[in-house]
């Protein structure tokens, strides 16, 4: 077991919050087509709200700080934060779509030691970047901004949102990726609007071409033990919980209201009205989160991929309950093993969704910042 | 290097945070990464630069930990020189400033 690996065990039992992601800003310079955001200004909070913010998330024992938004550069304010939570000594990532990063600002990033800036690529044909971002020249924007940085020798990911439009160009962009020296990572995700629009999800890649990805040995490591067999449930898996959220992970919104996670989207304060602390530490809906083990879930605590399964409980509420089964995980199960999910044999599916089938979300995104 | 003459301060390139008494430090620049066990920890908080090294085991070490001086010492100077091998503590024969984030 990894040092990290350790570290994250602790945080979760001891009910620690090691990592949290917070948007900054829901305002953003591209429209891209699959985004789940309302860009409008709600009521962000201020410079001196965030900075409270950051001073209490430090004293509750965060370590791993996510920026992100919207595009955090629509904030004027934004290097203030980062300056002001790198002293209080955060492991700070941004995520950014980069259009607004040039040397100065490279530059800036380095000089506070944020550890990594992730980058949002779509293709590596700016055509097909550009039509998904609906602002011109994005792509070659974004590229520049990544050679910036590499320049000042900061570590790049770019992150590679597959959906119908882009599905042929992951490897393209993998490519890219590795001609700028950079980190790549793909993710199939499609998340429904944040008031409850579905309809984005129809850019979702069809549930049949998920197997090209899962058995793609370029894309995933480890292929024999990614897609063998699911096991047969140990009393410790039983026992065991969905992932960190609630555990040792939170998301934050630029209105200060606080989440599980960034992809679950149960309230359980604002941070306006009351301390991190006890938000984190009293709030009957985190509690809740917290207390949910495998052998409390409906579906899936007798489905054969119960050991297994990424199955994401924010993905789950969104379906209709925290305790039940997540379609999408159902699926990226299904098509990573061969063995069909408690859920489908439920429903009488011979096959999961096709081109046209649900719309249910695809696979949940890995917004922790501890790496493995 | 005269032992009493060490002045150690924390560099303003690495995060850092304490879980559970025992500190965890990260420097973005190599993603190296530390947990400091209790005594560690407690001369990683007091490097300020400008108190010696030596002190500071005086203090916080033998203070308050059972532990033979000369060992602690011996044990201060390697724990500093594995740390600042790694860009983590700044080692000098003079006074330092800790350094914030520029």
């Amino acid at each position: 077991m990894s040092l990290m690996t350790e570290v994250g065990q602790k945080a979760f039992e001891l009910g620690v919050p090691l990592a949290v992601h917070m948007d900054v800003t829901y305002r953003c310079n591209e429209r891209c087509v699959h985004c789940y955001l309302d860009h409008d200004d709600h009521g962000e909070m201020t410079t001196a709200e965030i900075k409270d913010v950051l001073d209490q998330l430090a004293e509750a024992g965060v370590f791993f700080l996510t920026f992100s938004g919207g595009e955090v550069f629509m904030r004027r304010d934004f290097f203030e934060l980062v300056e002001h939570a790198r002293r209080l000594m955060f492991n700070v990532k941004i995520k950014t779509n980069a259009v607004m990063i040039h040397e100065r600002e490279a530059r800036r990033i380095r000089e506070l030691d944020v550890d990594t800036v992730q980058i949002s690529v779509y293709s590596h044909r700016p055509e097909v970047h550009d039509a998904i971002t609906k602002l011109p020249h994005s792509f070659e924007r974004t590229i520049k901004s990544v050679r910036f940085l590499r320049e000042q020798g900061l570590k790049v990911t770019i992150a590679n949102v597959l959906m119908t439009v882009n599905s042929a160009d992951h490897a393209g962009v993998q490519k890219l990726a590795a001609e700028l020296g950079v980190h790549y990572t793909l993710d199939p995700t499609i998340t429904p609007m944040m008031d409850g629009d579905m309809s984005v999800l129809s850019l979702r890649i069809p549930g049949a071409e998920l197997p090209d990805i899962f058995h793609n040995p370029a894309l995933v490591d480890s292929q024999e033990e990614f897609c063998a067999p699911p096991k047969p449930p140990s009393k410790e898996d039983l026992e065991g919980y969905s992932c960190s959220a609630g555990h040792s992970f939170c998301y934050i919104s630029p209105y200060g209201d606080v989440f599980p996670c960034v992809q679950f989207p149960l309230p359980t304060g604002n941070i306006r009205q009351q301390k991190f602390l006890d938000i984190w530490n009293l709030s009957p809906q985190m509690k809740e989160v917290r207390s949910i083990q495998a052998k409390d879930l409906t579906v899936c605590s007798s489905c054969s991929h119960v050991s297994s399964c990424s199955r994401c409980p924010g993905l789950a509420y969104m379906e209709g309950s925290m305790r039940g089964p997540s379609t999408a995980d159902c699926e990226k199960s299904f098509y990573r093993t061969g063995v069909p999910t408690a859920n489908m044999l439920r429903q009488g599916l011979a096959k999961p969704r096709g081109r046209s089938g649900n719309h249910a979300p695809l696979i949940q995104i890995q917004p922790i910042a501890v790496p493995a | 290097m005269p032992e009493n003459c060490i002045y150690v301060a924390r560099s303003s390139a690495i995060a850092a945070r304490a879980l559970a008494g025992e500190m965890m430090v990260m420097n973005s620049a190599d993603s190296t990464f530390f947990t400091l066990n209790e005594v560690a920890t407690a001369i990683f908080q007091a490097a300020d630069g400008r108190t010696p090294l030596r002190e500071i085991v005086r203090d916080r070490v033998c203070e308050q930990f059972d532990v033979d001086p000369e060992q602690a010492q011996a044990d201060a100077e390697q724990f500093v020189t594995e740390l600042s091998s790694h860009g983590i503590l700044l080692v000098s024969h003079q006074p330092l400033a800790s350094e914030t984030p520029r």
